[in-house]
């Protein structure tokens, strides 16, 4: 199956749409300036429609993650070919696109949460074309992820997203913008120097018969290297339960682990959360986080399956530790946006807590938590951004009685907030509980202390909604407005989706079905 | 046939919910009072021919429809699962809830968010349906939620109000404490069956060898119950959810959702070990017991009512673990009843009381509390029918002969007395009689208080006036439904009744039970039974004696008591301290360990990040003073020493021959000398 429009196919275009629109605006006249964010929305809503193409004509049936034919929309192109010195081999590397029940859902969520966040940062004004080329910039690497099939390719897109952001937060932030900048930036460097490391002693590892020369060669197809008979014999990597799979696995788990955050990885988030303007706010949490995730069911569960079975204990440990001590450190916070950040910490627990469970129903559970707590993180900064836009604080201790004065508003923050808390007919509830269900089989003790999180999320959550929203107002906000139309068009849709899903969730489940199903095949069989 | 019936009960179900829908977005643009009092109307009609059909045509049958939810990851087939408890339970919800929205009509007028507050009643209505006709754990897991969250929304109506704000939350939160119990023994269920419906685990527990499994899953889906019943020891939310709307408090947290729990025991009493069943019955008795004590010394008619249920949802509890099925079953359905009509008749009570508070509000009125007994007495000559009906449903409650209460709870003594002799449980027989007398004396201390007596203002009593008609409807009903003949025509045994007919032990009980167990728990004890009655009725006596005693004819002075014995007062006037403990051990200490990781993760993980940081900043800065000093240092020296040495030599460049020559010659001498 294939769709191209001028010979590019979708996967392309959904990719390198946002440069082209990044190339108009850096040709737009300083007096148009603000022309910019209307092509930003163009671009996005473009996405969004082929996002939907995609979701539409996804073939439910293939499997995709190791095989090639179950990948779908595939593009292959050889991209960088180089006759190196003999050591070093012939360098190949592929411009290789595809997608599979794993990527979909992600490129869904990635569609969404980037059109409710040019909304986001309708209000810019501080230089204008800048942002939103960066943005798209930035629109570019995530999709890039979320698509790429070589590791390589997956690598650059990788690092391009680091730089946009890295001046997203640094430029466009709050007051100590610089630091939080710096901070993400090379926490995050430090983690692709890991799986940079790994990449590469994958790739003298990995070898494969080129299809046409016959020739031996390596690759960084991530497809071959999922394949154990691909890997040379006495290479660093060759083997089951090796020491130095063992280690490869680890560098990687941090790489990808730095993202998600997992504990002790995570002190990044925060700051960059409450320094970040909204708009990126939203896309950290809604997006980036995920790319953590991702990464862990994208590359380093199918290539380590051996290393993963045999880490899966602590992977679980720090799962638990994650939605503990997450909300823990969320409830005990001034800050709103920084309680937030920090509950993100606690749900992106669960995720890892359900890959650890290494069966499908965790897995599918960890995936569905990867969709839902984008669209509901994503809603709840929005929220926090709605409060701070007109009042420009964000301590809790100044709210309250909102309820009353804003409506609207509330009634959505009700929504977000509740399916914060995981309530059942919100889309939480569902991923909450696959996760818990399947993390149970193989992990009951460590699940059933994840399950104090609950309680712990019920009450942070309530208990900051009564600060803000319940109670009586301070006469200093007497004067706030309900929320505009602009603010309802980014909440609203998030709201269906949240409320959907959680009703009716098998158009999300089905998409992963059969990937997941394949993934977990792949790990019992190690 | 069938398939109408399952298709009403659909109704039954949904039409609350577009209610619900309705009025949250067009509420405020129609009479939402109107609309939502005649949706429940419609559903109760529903209810009653669904009920009626089932039990006069199908007695025995049960009812189940079922389709696939979920497929994947795993199958969750969910449905409507119609048998007689489910069917005498929808009645009782949609009856209850029709009544509660007739007395809000009158009794919410002018709130500010008046249809916020039936919308919510509709969101309420539809997830207690949905526990009741669900056919599995996972969706009635669902429901369970919806119901703690419309209990939220309910108890913090009056949310600008910080005491409703925090009762709201404190319900929420202790509920969802219960809740992780409940969830973890699904996971436990699902893990050991890989399925969640009632049928499927039920039909495969015979396959099971391992009977403390099922002890453990058992009571783990009790601490759901545990928390939404208000059983020990997460009692204490309910109390303080009378911060609610009155006719809220009767709906929600008197007849319907607290029942929820007692409703669950039943749903899955053939997996519920003998085991399971006596930490049931003891922890029903223990919270009937302890409730009934904090009642006696309560002075607020709401915090009266709402200890007394606590108190009879422990002796539902104790019913059914004493293998009491049909009489806690039939105690819930008695109980709703008249404790609908307490609570509705407090709320009566509440009404004109604030009325005449607000009516004298320019005089100095403003301590007064219009819910604290000791500022009514006196009330009966006003509000005659409050006062009867009031006075009919504490007859129920305190199980005096003729109402519905004695019926129902002489059935629960009867059960404790036997499964307390047959397992050498003598402790739960006790407990309960004692209940019974300390029920009937708090009651009776709130009936005199209250309602007999002179009212201590008598400029206030002027103002009180008795309430509309709208209100006192349901309260008449719910009165005349507190008598015995509804329920059965001889007033002294249920035996022979249509509720004993229909509602009976399942019969797949699990093998674990022991062969006496299964006899005693279904051969009918007639010696017992009145050996109950009488002790039971005996009890009741003492306890309106005292009360007379001490209220009416003031013969012995309660202050006195309390000054004699302060430690015990104190210790139940301060609910036994269960909430102090909850506030310093559970509530702070989260808190405290909050702030304990929080400091943690800003000072130690992020003092590490930063650390690490500023340590990278110094070697740094010190191999930057490495480089400019040292390695700079020698190039720029070499530099030097080169210039030096150039400066040196430059000294001897003099352009003159005879330098030259002299040199040359010095030259040539050294070389002649050195290779001589």
């Amino acid at each position: 199956m294939q769709f191209t429009f001028l010979n590019i196919g979708i996967l392309t275009w959904l990719t390198f749409l946002p440069l082209v629109g990044m190339l108009c605006i850096f040709f737009l006249p300083q007096k148009k300036s603000q022309l910019a964010k209307w092509i930003t929305l163009g671009c996005t809503t473009i996405q969004l429609l082929l996002a939907t193409i995609i979701y539409i004509k996804f073939d439910r049936t293939l499997a995709g993650v190791n095989s090639i034919e179950g990948m779908q929309f595939k593009e292959i192109f050889p991209w960088i070919s180089i006759n190196s010195t003999e050591w070093f081999g012939k360098i190949s590397i592929q411009y290789f696109l595809g997608i599979d029940g794993l990527s979909v859902p992600m490129i869904l969520l990635t569609a969404i949460i980037s059109f409710i966040a040019v909304l986001a940062s309708w209000k810019i004004e501080k230089s204008v074309k800048g942002y939103f080329s960066l943005f798209l910039l930035l629109n570019t690497g995530m999709f890039g992820v979320f698509v790429a099939l070589d590791f390589f390719l997956f690598f650059i897109f990788w690092e391009l997203m680091l730089l946009p952001m890295y001046f997203l937060i640094g430029v466009w932030g709050g007051e100590r913008r610089e630091y939080a900048a710096v901070k993400f930036f090379l926490y995050t460097l430090f983690g692709s120097v890991l799986i940079l490391l790994v990449m590469l002693a994958l790739y003298f590892s990995v070898t494969v018969t080129d299809a046409i020369t016959g020739e031996k060669m390596h690759t960084f197809n991530m497809l071959a290297m999922m394949n154990p008979q691909n890997f040379e014999n006495n290479s660093l990597l060759f083997g089951l339960h090796t020491y130095w799979r063992y280690i490869a696995f680890i560098a990687l788990f941090i790489g990808f682990a730095i993202k998600l955050p997992l504990f002790p990885f995570h002190t990044w988030l925060p700051d960059a959360h409450v320094e970040a303007p909204t708009a990126i706010s939203v896309i950290l949490a809604g997006i980036l986080l995920k790319m953590g995730g991702y990464g862990l069911v994208r590359i380093a569960l199918p290539i380590f399956p051996d290393a993963a079975i045999h880490y899966v204990y602590p992977i679980a440990f720090l799962g638990f530790i994650n939605i503990v001590y997450g909300a823990l450190c969320a409830m005990a916070q001034k800050d709103f946006k920084k309680l937030i950040a920090y509950s993100s910490v606690s749900h992106m627990g669960i995720v890892v807590l359900g890959i650890a469970a290494l069966n499908t129903q965790g897995m599918v559970g960890a995936m569905l938590q990867m969709f839902n707590h984008g669209t509901i993180t994503a809603m709840l900064f929005v929220i926090v951004g709605v409060l701070y836009d007109r009042t420009h604080t964000r301590q809790i201790s100044e709210f309250g009685g909102l309820m009353n004065k804003m409506p609207k508003y509330s009634a959505l923050v009700v929504i977000a907030f509740f399916a914060s808390l995981g309530l059942p007919g919100l889309s939480g509830f569902i991923s909450e509980a696959f996760s818990f269900l399947g993390a149970f089989q193989t992990h009951q003790w460590l699940t059933i202390a994840s399950t104090s999180g609950i309680v712990l999320t019920a009450a942070y959550m309530l208990w900051t909604f009564q600060r803000v929203y319940l109670g009586t107002l301070p006469e200093k906000w007497n004067s706030l407005q309900d929320i505009s139309k602009r603010e309802l068009l980014m909440l609203v849709p998030l709201a269906i989706i949240i409320i959907f899903l959680g009703i009716y969730p098998t158009p999300m489940l089905e998409l992963m079905n059969t990937s997941v199903n394949a993934l977990v095949e792949m790990v019992k069989v190690k | 046939m069938q398939k109408t019936l399952l298709q009403l009960s659909f109704i039954v179900f949904i039409l609350p919910l577009c209610s619900f829908l309705f009025l949250i977005f067009f509420g405020k643009k129609l009479r939402a009072e109107i609309f939502a009092t005649s949706v429940i109307a419609v559903t109760f009609l529903l209810s009653i021919f669904i009920a009626t059909i089932k039990f006069l045509s199908f007695p025995q049958e049960t009812f189940h429809y079922s389709f696939s939810w979920i497929n994947f990851p795993i199958k969750i087939e969910t449905g409507i699962l119609l048998d007689n408890p489910a069917a005498i339970m929808l009645v009782i919800v949609t009856f209850i809830s029709f009544l509660v929205h007739l007395f809000s009509i009158e009794y919410m007028k002018g709130d500010v968010r008046y249809s916020r507050y039936f919308s919510y009643l509709g969101f309420f209505t539809t997830s207690m349906l949905g526990i009741i006709l669900t056919d599995n754990l996972f969706t009635m897991y669902m429901f369970w939620e919806l119901v703690g969250i419309s209990s939220y929304l309910l108890i913090g109506h009056w949310y600008e109000k910080t005491s409703a704000a925090n009762a709201s939350k404190k319900a929420f939160i202790v509920n969802r404490i219960g809740d992780v119990g409940m969830f973890i023994g699904i996971m436990l269920l699902w893990n050991n069956f890989h399925t969640l419906t009632f049928e499927g685990i039920f039909s495969s527990l015979n396959t099971i060898e391992n009977t403390s499994l099922l002890t453990v899953a058992g009571l783990l889906l009790f601490c759901g119950a545990i928390g939404k019943s208000a059983q020990f020891p997460l009692q204490v939310w309910l109390p303080d959810a009378m911060e609610g709307p009155t006719p809220v408090s009767a709906l929600i947290h008197a007849a319907t959702m607290v029942a929820a729990g007692v409703y669950l025991v039943l749903r899955i009493f053939p997996l519920l070990t003998i085991e399971a069943l006596t930490v049931i019955a003891y922890i029903g008795a223990v919270t009937a017991f302890i409730a009934a004590t904090i009642a006696v010394v309560q002075t607020d008619i709401k915090k009266i009512l709402a200890y007394s249920t606590i108190s009879q949802l422990g002796y539902m509890m104790l019913g059914l673990g004493s293998l009491g099925y049909t009489a806690g079953f039939f105690h819930l359905v008695t109980h709703a009843i008249f404790k609908a009509g307490l609570f509705l008749g407090a709320g009566s009570v509440i009404y004109a009381m604030h009325n005449s508070i607000q009516a004298l509000h320019h005089t100095k009125n403003h301590d007064v509390d219009a819910q604290n007994i000791f500022f009514m007495g006196g009330l009966k000559k006003k509000m005659p029918i409050t006062f009867w009906t009031f006075l009919m449903c504490t007859f129920a409650l305190t199980g005096i002969p003729l109402t519905s209460g004695f019926l129902s709870k002489d059935e629960i003594l009867t059960s404790a007395l036997v499964f307390g002799n047959h397992t050498n449980n003598f402790l739960l027989p006790l407990l309960a009689f004692s209940t019974v007398m300390l029920t009937s004396f708090y009651m009776f201390r709130l009936i005199i208080v209250a309602f007999l007596g002179n009212h201590i203002d008598e400029k206030r009593i002027e103002h009180i006036h008795e309430s509309p008609k709208v209100m006192l409807v349901p309260l008449i009903v719910l009165a005349v439904l507190s008598f015995f003949v509804f329920y059965s025509f001889n007033p002294f045994s249920v035996s022979n009744s249509w509720f004993t007919k229909i509602i009976t032990l399942p019969r797949s009980l699990i093998s674990t039970y022991l062969p006496e167990h299964r006899k005693f728990a279904v051969t009918p004890h007639q010696q017992i039974h009145t050996l109950a009655m009488v002790v039971s009725f005996g009890a009741t006596l003492l306890g309106i004696l005292f009360a007379f005693l001490l209220y009416y004819w003031k013969k012995i002075s309660p202050q006195k008591i309390a000054q004699k014995s302060r430690l015990l007062y104190s210790f139940f006037s301060q609910q036994w301290y269960f909430d102090r403990f909850y506030n310093i051990f559970v509530v702070k200490g989260t808190l405290a360990f909050s702030k304990i990781f929080s400091w943690f993760d800003v000072k130690v993980i992020d003092g590490c990040v930063n650390g690490t940081a500023v340590l990278f900043q110094k070697i740094s800065f010190v191999s930057g003073k490495f480089d400019s000093i040292i390695v700079d240092g020698i190039v720029n020296f070499i530099a030097y020493f080169s210039g030096m040495l150039g400066l040196g030599l430059r000294k001897i460049q003099t352009g003159k021959v005879q330098t030259y020559i002299a040199l040359v010659i010095v030259g040539i001498l050294i070389l002649f000398f050195v290779y001589k």
